[in-house]
C-alpha cells in the first residue's frame, strides 16, 4: 500500500474524533512553541549580552612592550620597555587572519587643553588611529572621525569627550572650533558618544583623541627607553626614523659592537597597540598569531622570551562563554522535558485510541489488511499529528516570542535552523512514542479483536 | 473441483496445561454456487470452523484446499491476501467504521487491495456496490443514521466490493428484527443467484431453513450435511 494511501487513511481515522486529534496534537504543540518561543527569546538575550559584552571590550587585546631585561636583578615596570612601531602594528593588522584590525596608541599624559579662557587637565589624551573607535565600539554624536590621511599628514585634529565639552565649552557644540594641548592648537572635528565610567570608575567621556603622529611629534615628542634585548631591529633605529632629517642622532653602530652592547637605547613612535580579533572566540588565536608576527619582527630567537606582553579580558571572555552555555543547557532542558511530556501524551492517547479501535482494527484485518498494514496506518496517525502539532507550534512560538518583543521589549532572534529541528524532532518524537501503540495494533488476533467489546 | 474441501481438519487450543479440543477432525466440501447454512449449539464448535473456513485462523492439522490450492498453512500475510481477495465477511454486529460515511465503509477493503486502483475507481465501485444492494440515496450517511437493515446492507455491499466468490455471513440477523431479517435473507438468496457462494452461520432454523443445504455440527465434529446430495 502506498504512502499516500496509508496517509488518507490516517488522516480519515483522524478525521473521525476530531477532539481526541486535537488534544493529542496539543502536548506537542506545546512542547514545539515552547522550544521555539524559548530559542528565540534565548538567542536574543544571548545576542544582547555577547553585543555588551563586546562593546566592553571582550575582542579587543593590548599589546604593550615588555619590561627590558637589564643583565642581573634589575627589572622595570610592564609598558616601559621600548619595543612596538608603528609597522608592528600594520602587520598585526595585515598579516593576522584573526585579526580584524590592529592600531596604534601614544598615550601623553597630564596635558592641559585650553580653550578660550579655560583650561582643563583630561584624564585621557591618546594618539590613535581612526580604527580605535570601531575597536572600542564607541560611535561619534557629531561631526566626524579623523582619516588615515590626517594621521600621514600628522593633521592638528582631534575628538573630545562629552566632559570636555562640558568643561571647556559649556556643553555647546565645540566642532570647528579650536582646543590648545599643550600649546599645539587642534581643531576639534567630532565629538564622542557619551560612554560613563568604565568598570574601574574612570570617567571615559574625560577624553581627548588625536592621531598618533600628531600626538607624538607635536605633543609627547619620542619616548626613550631601553631595548628589551639586544636585538636591534633596522626599523627602530633613530635615522630610520626620520630619514628626511638626514642627521644620526647616534652613531650608527658597528656590527661587531652591537654584540658587545647590552643596552640600546631605542626610541619609540608609539606606546601601546590596541587589535581587535574577529570575534571574542578568536581572541586566544589572535594572540598566538599575533605573537607569531611580532617575535618574527623583532628577530626572537625560539626560546628566547618575548619583548612584548599582550592583555586581554579573560575576564570578560569567561563570562561571557559561561552566560551563553548556561543559556543553551537551559534551552536544552526545557525543550527536553517539553517534549518528552508531549511524546508521552501522545503515547497515551495512542494506546487508549488502539484499544478503543479494537473492532476496528479486527476489521480491517478481516477484509484484508496486513499486519504491516496496521503498523504503518497507526504509525503515520501519530507522525501526522506530531508534525502537525510541530508546526502549528512553531507558528504560535514565533507568536509568542513576538508577543514577548512587542510587550517586554525583550530582544529575539529568529532562528530557522531551530524552527527545522523542531520540525525534526517532532516527527521523531511522533515514531518513537508512536510505535509501541502501533506495534500493539498491529499485533492483534483479527479473532479476538472481532469479538472485542 | 470443489470451492473449499477439508479434510480431518482439527483445532485444539492449550489453556496452560490442558489441551481443548474444538474441533475433532471435521471433513467436508462446499461446491461453487452452494448456498450452505452451517449450525450448531453454542460451544460445538461452529465459530471455530468459520474461522478457519475464512482464514481468519489456522488449523492444528489437517488439509484445507481453498479453490484447489492449500490454504491451511499460508503466513499471516498470504492469509490476508486471500481474504481481501476471494473472502467476503458478514458480521452479526455489522462492524461499520463509526463516523464514517456508508460509501467509504464500502470502499475500505480496497485500500488494501494489492493492485492500486485510482481513487475515481474505488469510488465508483463503492458506488455501484452501494446501488446493488439498495442503498444508493444513502451513500453519505454515516452508520448511526442508518437502520439496522440498512448497516448490515452496507456491510454485505463491503464483503462484496472485491468480487469475492464467497460470502461468510456470521449470524447475519442476530441483531436485526424479523421484518429486515427477511429483507437481508432476500438479498442473500439473491446474491446466490447471481452465482455468489455463502455460507450462513446460526442457530435459528428459519435463517438455515433459507439455505439450500445445512451442516449440523456438534461437540466439533460434523453430525450431517457435510458433502452435497449425501
Amino acid at each position: 500500500m502506498s504512502l499516500w494511501r496509508t496517509m488518507l487513511i490516517a488522516l480519515r481515522a483522524l478525521r473521525r474524533n476530531p477532539t481526541r486529534a486535537l488534544l493529542t496534537a496539543l502536548g506537542i504543540v506545546i512542547g514545539i512553541a515552547a522550544v521555539i518561543a524559548m530559542m528565540e527569546i534565548g538567542n536574543g538575550s544571548s545576542k544582547a549580552i555577547r553585543s555588551s559584552i563586546e562593546s566592553m571590550g571582550a575582542n579587543s587585546i593590548l599589546v604593550i612592550p615588555g619590561a627590558p631585561r637589564i643583565p642581573g636583578g634589575v627589572r622595570q615596570s610592564a609598558g616601559s620597555g621600548v619595543s612596538l612601531t608603528p609597522e608592528d602594528c600594520d602587520a598585526i593588522a595585515n598579516d593576522c587572519p584573526s585579526v580584524d584590525t590592529a592600531v596604534p596608541i601614544v598615550r601623553a599624559s597630564a596635558v592641559q587643553a585650553v580653550a578660550g579662557n579655560k583650561n582643563w587637565t583630561p584624564q585621557q589624551c591618546y594618539g590613535t588611529g581612526p580604527d580605535y573607535l570601531r575597536i572600542r565600539n564607541w560611535v561619534i554624536a557629531e561631526g566626524r572621525n579623523f582619516t588615515r590621511r590626517e594621521v600621514e599628514n600628522r593633521a592638528r585634529v582631534c575628538l573630545v569627550g562629552k566632559k570636555i565639552v562640558t568643561e571647556l565649552f559649556n556643553g555647546e557644540s565645540p566642532v570647528d572650533s579650536e582646543i590648545r594641548i599643550k600649546n599645539v592648537t587642534f581643531t576639534i572635528i567630532g565629538v564622542l558618544k557619551e560612554k560613563g565610567a568604565n568598570m574601574m570608575g574612570f570617567d571615559e567621556d574625560d577624553v581627548i583623541l588625536a592621531p598618533w603622529s600628531t600626538v607624538r611629534l607635536r605633543i609627547t615628542g619620542l619616548k626613550t627607553g631601553t631595548a628589551t634585548n639586544m636585538t636591534s631591529t633596522a626599523s627602530t633605529s633613530p635615522s630610520s626614523l626620520y630619514p628626511a632629517t638626514g642627521v644620526a642622532f647616534y652613531p650608527e653602530q658597528a656590527e661587531n659592537l652591537e654584540t658587545d652592547t647590552l643596552l640600546v637605547p631605542k626610541f619609540a613612535q608609539i606606546d601601546q597597540i590596541m587589535v581587535m580579533a574577529n570575534s571574542p572566540n578568536d581572541v586566544n588565536k589572535a594572540i598566538r598569531e599575533l605573537s607569531q608576527v611580532l617575535r618574527e619582527r623583532h628577530n626572537i630567537r625560539p626560546g628566547q622570551e618575548d619583548d612584548f606582553w599582550v592583555r586581554n579580558s579573560a575576564a570578560f571572555m569567561e563570562t561571557l562563554s559561561g552566560t551563553s552555555r548556561l543559556m543553551t543547557n537551559l534551552l536544552m532542558v526545557v525543550a527536553l522535558i517539553s517534549l518528552i511530556v508531549g511524546g508521552v501524551g501522545i503515547m497515551n492517547i495512542m494506546l487508549v485510541s488502539v484499544t478503543e479501535r479494537t473492532r476496528e482494527i479486527g476489521l480491517r484485518m478481516a477484509v484484508g489488511a496486513r499486519s504491516r498494514d496496521i503498523l504503518k496506518q497507526f504509525l503515520v496517525e501519530s507522525i501526522l499529528l506530531c508534525l502537525v502539532g510541530g508546526i502549528v507550534g512553531i507558528i504560535l512560538g514565533r507568536a509568542a516570542a513576538l508577543l514577548v518583543k512587542s510587550q517586554l521589549n525583550w530582544p529575539i532572534e529568529p532562528s530557522p535552523g531551530g524552527m527545522l529541528t523542531a520540525v525534526a524532532v517532532s516527527a521523531f518524537v511522533g515514531i518513537v512514542f508512536g510505535f509501541y501503540p502501533a506495534w500493539k495494533a498491529s499485533k492483534l488476533d483479527p479473532i479476538e479483536a472481532l469479538r472485542y467489546e | 473441483m470443489s470451492l473449499i474441501e477439508l479434510r480431518d481438519i482439527r483445532k485444539t487450543y492449550s489453556l496452560g496445561e490442558m489441551d481443548v479440543p474444538v474441533l475433532k477432525g471435521i471433513s467436508l466440501s462446499i461446491e461453487r454456487g452452494e448456498y450452505v447454512a452451517l449450525m450448531g449449539a453454542s460451544g460445538s464448535g461452529k465459530s471455530t470452523l468459520m474461522n478457519i473456513l475464512g482464514c481468519l485462523d489456522r488449523p492444528t492439522s489437517g488439509d484445507y484446499l481453498f479453490d484447489g490450492r492449500e490454504a491451511g498453512r499460508l503466513s499471516g500475510d498470504e492469509r490476508a491476501k486471500l481474504r481481501n481477495k476471494y473472502i467476503g465477511f458478514v458480521f452479526q454486529s455489522f462492524n461499520l467504521l463509526p463516523r464514517t460515511s456508508a460509501l467509504e465503509n464500502v470502499c475500505m477493503p480496497m485500500y488494501y487491495t494489492a493492485g492500486e486502483l485510482s481513487a475515481k475507481e474505488i469510488t465508483r465501485r463503492g458506488k455501484e456496490m452501494l446501488e446493488r444492494v439498495g442503498l444508493a440515496e444513502r451513500m453519505y450517511h454515516e452508520p448511526s443514521q442508518l437502520s439496522g437493515g440498512q448497516q448490515q446492507r452496507v456491510a454485505i455491499a463491503r464483503a462484496l466490493i472485491n468480487h469475492p466468490p464467497v460470502l461468510f455471513a456470521d449470524e447475519p440477523t442476530g441483531n436485526l428484527d424479523s421484518k429486515t431479517s427477511v429483507e437481508v435473507m432476500k438479498l442473500f438468496e439473491n446474491l446466490n443467484k447471481e452465482g455468489i457462494t455463502i455460507i450462513l452461520v446460526t442457530h435459528a432454523v428459519e435463517v438455515a431453513d433459507c439455505a439450500k443445504r445445512t451442516i449440523h455440527i456438534q461437540d466439533g465434529l460434523v453430525v450431517s450435511g457435510a458433502y452435497k446430495g449425501v
